[in-house]
């Protein structure tokens, strides 16, 4: 079509413009409410580039400087706002860089939409430079993935991945686009998905299920909460402390689920899992209605499940059907969103106390407290402990900071003893346990909320796995706050190496850096601690600053985290040395 | 839940997209589960197609896999069955020198018994087909044997459910 005809399909069609595939894929953001997204431009996604340029006032594009870091930087970016993240890349190389963080987010049910260019389509399959397989690389660790080899296909395409990523239980969505069709011109329309025909976002909620649920509460003598993110992605934060509160229940989380309930509240009885609190562990084994909520028994928060709550009758809420009886066999499950259904389940719940049931989390408690948490927050010893470093930031952040962690020992020490007041708080890699999460997330969880404090929490080990976002940092100007917790070791493996491999320490020894002069190199500014005498002042000013900043903590080099539960045991054979 | 392994034929109805045989074979892959036959055509819905796939394992893993099946966005419906509760087929076909057909009267009689039907026959090789059961295909497999096969293929299991499958009602529902 020439350009006249062309400007005239765009008056005579009204709701419809003649645009090209590249414009209709940011016009299809915009009109999704995407404002920012994560990315790193090449050969088969520049025409998408060129208008993003043209669209710069509408949509602001953040380089990373690296793909993987683009998709955890979606993921900070959804996890702490609830919204879509939305990650680009070109074909090749660029679209499997995203794949880790992709696989992060399938597995911890992060709402994602990530775009990659692929070569031409007459090339597919022709081995051309930077071709790579993308949807059959990210067909396992996708919600949904497509190919367009067609202009025409974006609007719908599109429409489906956002409605697809953020519905029902979220999950990342990969849409691959050849480079023609982003070049091809075609008659644009754009109209949002509500629903795809094979595809049930949420399950209808069977009242008899809650019914059943209510009774069985009713009548418990010990009954125990185990909640996930479920309560956070369902936004049923008030519905659930509402059910807390008026039946009583004691109420434990696992990694993800953290900040969905304060952590003072008085019912929330701690963490559960591989490094959780003594008590909820050990009282999973004793309580008699084991109550889940959105979580999905992963092994980490079971051990072995052979001995796991056998004593217990099981009720399991979740969105995904799939989760029902796959590893903890449910004697009741409520399917559907927490929001509708712990509605429905507070209207039929009595009102409870348990004091005496309680107490015995407080006697756990006050052993753990004696023979861990003290040793870890207030310690006698010279050497700094990554817990009282976490205490300092809760005294300074007042519990209003959202705490992006990273994965091994001061992930589990930064979930353990953060204080968080406010839902969607705790930003972690859970599933996957993918280090070199935090650092990029953190940027994307800063930028979807800039009024709140983020403050990243990294061991030395994975932030050199995403250390090059300090670029991305310093160009963007994202006030985030950086704490490296440095043992000179990557902690968690030497710590296994430690108790299971007779202190066999192969390769987890790391000579590092001068981590503040690399700070320093980004015009970050930066502050290293080596004495107790110093931490406090050093948080007070790190979280103080107005800009990013980067504070290194040398603490212990051969400090473990206890409780442990060791691989394959039973959670109330939970270890507190 | 009975932990016996045994043979359990797997229907999934799903959009006709490309890609989706990838998702659903990688779901097997994950779980080393051998794919023992896959057949996949048009279902009795317009544009719906159906996959029939026989495994070998326990209810319990049958029951698990096929919500994983339904969990994918273009699965529209999946169920398991055990072989009682269905009627199923293979179907083979035979290429066999024409010479023998003439030379062995043996070999008419076999085709006469099994109920195998003569496709094509030209100077050079004649083409058998039959339609059943596996025992009674690998016994007329091992009957021609004998007098020499050049070559030999044998689809995957197809079936039916005795039971009805709701799932044009629920695809009414939806384009109501």
């Amino acid at each position: 079509m020439d350009t006249q005809t062309a400007n005239k399909t765009k008056e005579v069609a009204g709701q419809t413009e003649r645009i090209t595939g590249a414009e209709a894929i940011i016009k299809c953001l915009i009109a999704e409410g995407v404002d920012i997204l994560y990315g790193y431009p090449g050969g088969a996604i520049m025409p998408v580039y060129d208008e993003l340029y043209k669209y710069r006032d509408r949509i602001h594009h953040v380089l990373t400087r690296h793909e993987q870091g683009a998709a955890h930087a979606a993921q900070g970016f959804a996890r702490i706002s609830g919204k879509v993240g939305v990650a680009m890349a070109t074909s090749g190389p660029g679209a499997t860089n995203l794949v880790t963080g992709i696989a992060d987010a399938q597995i911890d049910s992060t709402p994602l939409v990530c775009i990659t260019g692929q070569v031409p389509s007459p090339l597919l399959g022709s081995d051309a430079f930077q071709e790579t397989d993308i949807v059959g690389i990210s067909t396992p660790v996708t919600k949904w993935n497509h190919q367009i080899t067609k202009a025409s296909q974006i609007p719908e395409v599109l429409a489906k991945a956002f409605y697809i990523a953020r519905s029902g239980r979220p999950g990342p969505v990969l849409i691959d686009i050849t480079k023609d069709a982003q070049f091809e011109e075609f008659d644009f329309k754009y109209e949002k998905c509500k629903v795809v025909r094979s595809y049930k976002a949420v399950p209808e909620t069977d009242p008899e299920s809650v019914k059943a649920a209510a009774n069985l509460i009713n009548n418990a003598k010990k009954p125990l909460i185990v909640w996930g993110q479920g309560v956070i992605l369902g936004e049923a934060e008030n519905e659930f402390k509402a059910v807390v509160e008026k039946a009583g229940l004691p109420a434990a989380w696992t990694i993800l689920g953290a900040s969905a309930l304060p952590t003072s509240h008085p019912l929330n009885v701690g963490m559960v899992g591989m490094h959780g609190n003594y008590a909820p562990n050990k009282l999973t084994n004793e309580c008699d209605v084991l109550i889940a909520i959105g979580m999905r028994f992963d092994d980490r928060v079971t051990g072995n499940l052979n001995s796991y709550a056998k004593q217990a009758k099981v009720i399991h809420f979740d969105i995904d059907p799939a989760e029902i009886n796959k590893n903890v066999k449910a004697d009741i499950a409520v399917l559907g969103n927490a929001k509708e259904s712990l509605a429905l389940l507070l209207e039929q719940l009595n009102k409870n106390s348990h004091d005496a049931w309680h107490q015995e989390f407080k006697d756990l408690y006050a052993i753990e407290y004696e023979k861990v948490i003290k040793n870890d927050i207030s310690p006698s010893k010279e050497g700094l402990t990554m817990g009282e470093v976490l205490k300092q930031i809760n005294i300074e952040s007042k519990g209003n900071a959202a705490i992006v962690s990273d994965v091994g020992q001061h992930q589990m020490i930064a979930c353990r003893y953060s204080e968080f007041n406010i839902t969607k708080s705790n930003i972690t890699s859970g599933g996957l346990g993918t280090m070199g999460f935090a650092l990029p997330a953190a940027i994307g969880a800063k930028m979807a909320a800039p009024d709140r404090e983020v403050v990243a929490i990294i061991g030395d080990g994975g932030y050199q796995m995403n250390i090059q976002e300090l670029g991305t940092i310093f160009q963007q100007k994202v006030p985030v706050k950086i704490v490296v917790l440095n043992n000179e070791f990557l902690g968690m493996v030497r710590q296994w190496q430690q108790l299971f491999f007779d202190k066999r320490y192969a390769s987890t020894e790391m000579t590092n850096p001068n981590f503040v002069a690399i700070a320093e190199g980004y015009y970050i500014k930066a502050r290293k601690v080596v004495k107790r005498e110093d931490l406090a002042d050093a948080v007070k000013e790190m979280i103080q600053s107005k800009d990013s900043y980067f504070l290194e903590v040398c603490v212990e080099k051969e400090d473990n985290v206890f409780p442990m539960i060791p691989s394959g045991a039973s959670v109330s054979d939970v270890r507190l040395s | 839940m009975n932990e016996e392994i045994k043979p359990y034929t797997i229907s999934i109805y799903t959009e006709n997209n490309i890609g989706l045989l990838n998702r659903i074979s990688a779901i097997f892959q994950r779980r080393t589960i051998n794919i023992e036959s896959l057949t996949t055509s048009q279902s009795e819905i317009e544009n719906v197609n159906r996959f029939v796939i026989v495994v070998n394992i326990t209810e319990a893993q049958a029951e698990k896999i096929v919500k994983q099946f339904e969990k994918q966005i273009e699965v529209i419906r999946a169920y398991y069955h055990t072989d009682e509760e269905t009627i199923y087929q293979e179907s083979c076909m035979f290429k066999i020198k024409s010479d023998l057909l003439f030379e062995e009267p043996q070999i008419q009689n076999i085709i006469k018994e099994s109920n195998a039907r003569i496709v094509t026959v030209n100077k050079e090789f004649f083409v058998l087909e039959k339609s059943g059961r596996r025992n009674e295909i690998e016994s007329l497999r091992r009957d021609l044997n004998i007098f020499g096969i050049m070559q030999f293929v044998r689809s995957g299991r197809i079936s039916v459910t005795k039971e009805e499958m709701k799932i044009t009602e629920m695809l009414s529902a939806f384009n109501n």
